[in-house]
């Protein structure tokens, strides 16, 4: 596996530390004038999510990870995992397990595209599109007079998500979730 | 990993303006002051041997020579103009150092180097001060000795503390195992850089002189509380480190013993090894008159004069633009 020296560290670099896979979020080169440089390092490591920080001397390395990043459509779940495919034309599956999927499972729609970051050819994790299109499977009758303005209530979507909705909101009706927030955008027109 | 081309500069017209003005600021300066401007090569037939200063190499072809270093700072050639007596003397120039590039680097950047003949280091200090302060207009620095900058922020003393000492304060920043081979000047520059730097000039500008003397490259060594410091002096400003100067060591012998000590350690640490510059050594032979003299990065005085952080937004096009 190729390696990084630290005048080729970036933020981005995906880099192998005390055996776990990271990724760079910054690096900040540090010398006096006449004196030995260091990199000073921000890392999230991407097996438990916790960032670390680190000094590295000018001229030492570390080993690059093999992760890479691809959309992959969501098929259906046993129980167990979750079956990803690659969009790319070659149907190629991939199981996720529950540790990889994480909160994203409460955004997981058949036939929607996902990113799912591999590490040496495994799923690591699943990052859902920033909005999703999910029906509502539950909540209380919609009032009426209550159309436009306050008042929200919690509805159950497709997926098990709950999201806060505006008092209109109805069962059957798809909406628009930002799923970084979680919040509801808007209602979907059916067509 | 391929990038779009950026062709637009990092620099906006209002700081290019103002590097302008600073460049005619310190022209205005030293013509008040009777030192004369000279331009020396930026491609030498040699580099240097400092540990921690790496040269770039040029492939160059021309009359009868061959090869060429892009120079780290005017140095060596201007220490010639002033053992063939040509008085005090002062340079803008481009100065490169390989593998520099961070929030406060560029491998090519600006310095301003001056030599003042019959000044100590602390008549240097007042000039350095009247130019930097007059353009920036804070306040004058104050005096800070290196072994009480590391006693109070990193609370160790530079000159008594064991090498083992040293490792163990180390350790908030490094792993044992990458200690093992950082020896003692790199342990304090790791202090300096990590838990002194960040305090220095917050209020007011500081220097900090009295550096041990195996940090005293050019600078000329004494005794001072019973341990020996060289005769150097950095500016800092906001945390940045602004200058470097040196009561210039004028005794031949002593030059090449360091180089010498250079190279051994460049050795040890896997770095090629540098050619003496046997031509500044022969002008040293010549008799170098007595003399300080002071390296600025005009970038980084533009950053604070500006107030900016990140030395691109001074420099029409930083590296990866050029």
């Amino acid at each position: 596996m190729a390696s990084y020296s630290t005048n080729e560290f970036r933020s981005g670099l995906k880099v192998l530390l005390d055996g776990d896979p990271c990724i760079m979020l910054e690096n900040e080169f540090v010398k006096p004038g006449k004196g030995q440089a260091f990199n000073r390092v921000k890392l999230r490591n991407l097996m438990t999510n916790r960032v670390w920080e680190r000094t590295f001397k000018s001229g030492e390395s570390l080993e690059a990870a093999d992760v890479v990043e691809q959309d992959m459509e969501y098929l259906y779940t046993d129980g167990e995992f979750w079956h990803f495919m690659l969009t790319d034309g070659s149907f190629e599956q991939y199981a996720a397990d529950a540790k990889a999927v994480g909160d994203t499972v409460k955004w997981l729609k058949e036939q929607d595209v996902y990113t799912v970051t591999l590490y040496n050819g495994s799923p690591l994790s699943v990052t859902p599109p920033n909005f999703v299109e999910l029906e509502v499977v539950d909540t209380d009758p919609g009032m009426k007079g209550d159309t436009a303005q306050g008042g929200s209530k919690p509805a159950t979507l497709s997926t098990g998500a709950v999201v806060n909705v505006p008092l209109f909101i109805t069962i059957g009706e798809v909406l628009k979730v930002d799923t970084r927030s979680g919040e509801y955008v808007s209602r979907v027109k059916s067509s | 990993m391929t990038r779009e081309p950026v062709w637009q500069p990092s620099a906006s017209q209002a700081a290019l303006k103002s590097r302008a003005q600073q460049l005619a600021f310190v022209r205005g300066f030293f013509a008040q002051r009777g030192v004369l401007e000279v331009e020396t090569p930026v491609l030498g037939r040699c580099g240097v041997t400092d540990v921690n200063l790496d040269g770039i190499h040029a492939q160059v072809t021309a009359g009868s020579r061959t090869g060429g270093w892009l120079q780290t700072s005017p140095e060596y050639h201007m220490k010639r103009l002033l053992a063939a007596g040509f008085g005090s003397i002062y340079q803008v120039s481009r100065v490169f150092r390989n593998g520099e590039r961070g929030r406060r680097h560029n491998p090519e950047f600006s310095m301003l180097e001056w030599y003042r003949t019959g000044f100590d280091d602390v008549a240097l200090m007042d000039e350095v001060s009247d130019l930097v302060c007059g353009w920036l207009g804070c306040q004058r620095p104050v005096v800070i000795q290196y072994r009480d900058a590391l006693a109070r922020w990193a609370g160790i003393d530079p000159f008594a503390a064991t090498d083992r000492e040293l490792m163990r304060r180390c350790e908030q920043w490094l792993e044992p195992e990458q200690l093992s081979d950082l020896g003692r000047d790199g342990c304090l520059d790791l202090l300096m850089s990590f838990a002194v730097e960040p305090h220095l000039g917050r209020d007011k500008p500081v220097f900090i002189t009295g550096y041990p003397a195996s940090q005293a490259s050019l600078a000329r060594v004494s005794l001072s509380q019973g341990y020996e410091t060289a005769h150097r002096f950095e500016l800092y400003i906001d945390g940045l480190e602004l200058c470097n100067g040196y009561w210039e060591l004028t005794d031949p012998e002593e030059q090449k013993l360091r180089f010498e000590a250079d190279n051994q350690q460049r050795r040890r640490s896997g770095k090629p090894e540098m050619a003496l510059d046997d031509a500044f050594l022969a002008a040293l032979e010549q008799g170098l008159p007595e003399c300080s003299g002071v390296a600025l990065g005009l970038d980084r005085l533009l950053m604070l004069k500006l107030g900016v952080r990140d030395i691109s937004e001074v420099l029409a096009f930083p590296f990866e633009r050029a």
